[in-house]
């Protein structure tokens, strides 16, 4: 896994998908390729209220990424530095093993340029010291990016003030 | 070259400040302007597909004048000259003959919205109208009718409350960014959300409580609440005392407004409605009973949102942290706010106005905007006179106002048709000129005053050259006023002069908006003292539960309550509204925003689609009195039986817009064109359609 982590706060996600437009924005992309997307699940009535999910899916950019080891010519790649998954379209001949291989629909087709495309979480953002276009962007700031090991703890800090009973 | 500019947003008309990327004259990027709280990078999603506007090859690039039939879509490139020299020859022929009432013009309220009023007042006409009354004319009149201010003077201290009720206002889905955010650092800090709908929305999903209302009926809701409000003393007695007049008159009105009563009409059980009024007075005067974005639903809607003011004046929520408050100007400070061209001396106009607002035929909605549903019968019947020449700047006569089918009868009557605009819309598709303007990130703008807690102005400036043969609208017709003989009254060459114009009395230059893209007038927020300073602006100088404005017009303050009509078998009121990734009419042709979301579907309750046939998906015709159209249904539990809704803004005509192109269904094809005579909005939820199934 890549030593960086993309939290959603899913209790702040609106579901407007700011983030698929600024991530194909920013990468140009046509009509086609998602290299995030909002799923939305639901509404569905729980405890009396209606409540629906807006589930953000990036790449997890995995540790052991299955795309990487189906690719044939090397294109997908794991950067040695920080473990982001990334396209080298120099090599990319298109032939779509790694859209087979990812068990989660992360690598993309894109059609204009016969070749797979998908999220490196803005690498070349982070390189200048930014955050990924779709957590700069997020209408609600409910995606966060950083190092694993510093992100906030929001789950866990909210159970915590939910079991506690101090606001009867 | 690289560079950065702080300009304004504008893929929809909220105006977020924004931070654009420029390299090489190509905007790489756009974000939420880092220095203004609530923004901090963010951008809703239209405001995130501002490039794909700016590459956009479908949106107009040159003047054109029409070489055909009106809507046949046969046009001849054009240079500026040749089209302002067209469009002024015809408006002095139409003036000449019949008066300059007989040129309206219709806008979307903008930034350069002065610079229109100016161009119609020196030519003589009365005609300039916004399209504000179609969204919230009601809501203006009646926070005139109870507070004496606009309710554009009015804003709300969402980041402070501790509860907020939501009738339809879907604020997580017809963004404001920084409304959406601080509403959310509320919510964070613990305060709860009720939302009134009779559609799970988005924000639906989000609050605390939800009520699937019976459509059309919250006025009955909120009839009962007051009862158990004053019944149980549960209002600001102190705050009411000193600034509310009227309450025995209130008291006696809602008597019989039980909330038995309210459950029969609404279908909100009785003890439902009891607890809540109880659990929110107690967090009472940090409430909202939000008034509305849009509040343009019925014939008698502005009692709907002066019975939502007046909950807010009940829980002394009127001018407190956490509830709404009077937004301040520059005058608080001793300060001056930017010129307008509408401060120059201009010709009296004494003409009645089209839509006869201001008259004794229709006395109340506010002049600065006008009416425009009524434009429909005022060109058919040449009521009060004949109107023979509209310009449309950024407003869409064909898609905004309520009957197509009457519009585009009534737009035949006419000799000219002028748009001004980005994009091929309907109305630029059934015109003669088409003037085509530079978008947002192409253009300097007015100054926009921004008055609240804090004055401030900011400032929309150019991030890169215009793309195509685009001019700012604020040229256009400074430029055509040249030619019509009322150029002294646009003291101008380009955007930067007019600013600068604008600017002079305020003590501020171009160049202090460039390090953050706004100035500040003064550093602290500004609430008025709740004991003695409120300055409403009334005649009594208090909340006027019975309202001088509307007695004095002959209207009552209190009328009787109409009963909800139950739909006929087989029919369903017509709901319409927005979706986070569209603004209105305007982005259906956006290249990422329709890809996202291409056209709109009709909601429809489970059990009544089963009733008629109808499967999730299926193709339905929708008819109404005054038109009718297909669209995909969509089969949810999630709507109350007796309502059916889509999203508005679909069913575009223009085939050059081709992403859009015959995409959905238009709402106001649907909807009849039925108005509030009293508020001004017209009732955009009062048309009832069948549904059936398109073998």
């Amino acid at each position: 896994m890549s030593k960086y982590y993309l939290l959603q706060d899913k209790k702040k996600c609106i579901g407007c998908h700011s983030c698929e437009i600024v991530c194909k924005s920013n990468k140009s992309l046509p009509v086609g390729p998602k290299l995030c997307q909002i799923i939305t699940v639901g509404p569905k009535m729980i405890n009396g209220l209606p409540k629906a999910a807006y589930v953000f899916m990036p790449c997890f950019h995995c540790e052991n990424p299955w795309c990487v080891a189906a690719c044939p010519t090397g294109a997908m790649q794991k950067r040695a530095k920080d473990g982001i998954v990334f396209v080298d379209h120099s090599l990319c001949v298109g032939c779509k093993a790694c859209i087979t291989a990812c068990p989660w629909g992360a690598p993309q087709w894109n059609p204009e340029i016969g070749k797979v495309v998908k999220c490196d979480y803005c690498k070349d953002r982070i390189d200048d010291g930014l955050k990924p276009a779709c957590v700069t962007v997020c209408t609600t700031h409910c995606l966060s990016f950083g190092l694993t090991e510093t992100l906030p703890d929001i789950r866990r800090q909210r159970h915590a003030e939910a079991v506690a009973g101090l606001d009867a | 070259m690289e560079k950065t500019v702080y300009t304004l947003c504008f893929m929809c008309s909220v105006r977020c400040p924004i931070k654009v990327q420029v390299k090489d004259g190509q905007v790489r990027w756009i974000e939420g302007n880092p220095q203004v709280p609530g923004m901090e990078g963010s951008l809703c999603p239209r405001g995130s597909a501002g490039i794909s506007l700016l590459y956009d090859r479908e949106r107009l690039q040159t003047p054109l004048i029409r070489d055909g039939e009106r809507g046949e879509g046969r046009w001849r490139k054009a240079s500026w000259n040749e089209a302002l020299d067209y469009v002024a020859e015809k408006l002095k022929k139409i003036i000449s003959e019949y008066g300059p009432q007989s040129l309206v013009m219709g806008e979307r309220t903008n930034l350069s919205t002065h610079v229109s009023k100016t161009f119609l007042k020196a030519l003589g006409s009365p005609n300039h109208f916004t399209h504000d009354a179609l969204c919230k004319g009601s809501v203006n009149t009646a926070c005139r009718s109870l507070f004496g201010y606009t309710d554009a003077q009015i804003g709300i201290d969402y980041k402070n409350t501790r509860h907020i009720v939501l009738y339809g206002r879907n604020i997580f889905e017809a963004i404001a960014v920084k409304e959406v955010n601080g509403l959310m650092d509320a919510i964070q800090a613990g305060a709860k959300v009720t939302y009134i709908d009779p559609r799970v929305s988005v924000t639906a999903t989000k609050a605390d409580r939800y009520w699937m209302i019976r459509p059309g009926t919250d006025l009955a809701l909120n009839y009962a609440l007051i009862h158990v409000i004053l019944q149980e003393r549960l209002y600001d007695a102190a705050y009411v005392d000193r600034w509310v007049l009227g309450l025995s008159e209130l008291q006696d009105f809602v008597q019989p407004f039980t909330p038995q009563w309210a459950e029969q009409e609404t279908g909100i059980p009785a003890d439902e409605i009891i607890d809540f009024a109880r659990k929110i007075s107690r967090d009472k005067p940090s409430v909202i009973f939000h008034y509305g974005y849009r509040g343009a639903h019925q014939q008698n809607e502005i009692h709907l949102r002066r019975s939502i003011l007046i909950l807010n004046a009940l829980m002394g929520s009127v001018e407190a942290k956490g509830g709404i408050f009077f937004k301040k100007g520059p005058g608080a400070l001793g300060k001056k706010p930017a010129r307008k061209l509408t401060d120059q001396t201009l010709p009296k106009v004494t003409t009645v106005r089209f839509d006869k607002v201001g008259t004794p035929d229709f006395p109340l909605p506010d002049p600065a905007h006008g009416v425009p549903q009524v434009l429909t019968e005022a060109i058919l019947k040449e009521n009060p006179y004949p109107i023979k020449a509209l310009i449309a700047n950024r407003f869409d006569p064909l898609k905004s106002i309520p009957d197509t089918n009457g519009m585009k009868k009534a737009l035949e009557k006419l000799d000219l048709i002028v748009t001004i605009d980005i994009n091929m819309s309907d109305i630029a598709w059934y015109s003669d000129v088409i003037l085509p303007e530079s978008i947002y990130l192409e253009r300097t703008d007015c100054i926009q005053q921004a008055n609240g807690l804090k004055p401030q102005m900011f400032l929309r400036r150019q991030a890169v050259q215009p793309r195509y043969d685009t001019r700012e609208a604020a040229i256009i017709l400074k430029q055509l006023a040249e030619r019509l003989d009322i150029g002294q009254y646009f003291p101008y060459q380009t955007m930067e002069e007019l600013v600068e114009w604008q600017l002079e009395p305020t003590g501020f230059t171009l160049k202090d908006f460039e390090a953050k893209g706004f100035v500040a007038y003064g550093k602290d927020p500004i609430f008025w003292d709740r004991q003695d300073g409120i300055q409403f602006k009334t005649p009594s100088g208090k909340i006027e539960l019975v309202s001088s404005l509307l007695e004095n017009a002959g209207f009552p303050s209190f009328p009787p309550y109409p009963k909800a009509p139950e739909p006929a078998e087989n029919r369903f009121r017509l709901t319409v509204g927005r979706v986070a990734l569209h603004t209105h009419v305007s982005t259906q042709n956006n290249p990422l925003l329709s890809e996202l979301f291409p056209e709109n579907v009709l909601w429809i309750n489970t059990a009544k689609a089963k009733a008629i046939g109808i499967q999730n998906n299926d193709r339905v015709e929708v008819s109404s009195s005054v038109g009718s159209g297909t669209i995909r249904a969509f089969v949810t539990d999630f709507i109350h039986p007796e309502a059916v809704f889509m999203v508005h803004g679909f069913g575009h005509e223009a085939k050059t817009a081709s992403r859009c192109f015959n995409k959905g269904l238009a709402d106001n094809v649907l909807q009849e064109n039925l108005t509030d005579w009293v508020g001004g909005s017209p009732a955009l939820h009062d048309t009832f359609v069948t549904v059936k199934r398109v073998q």
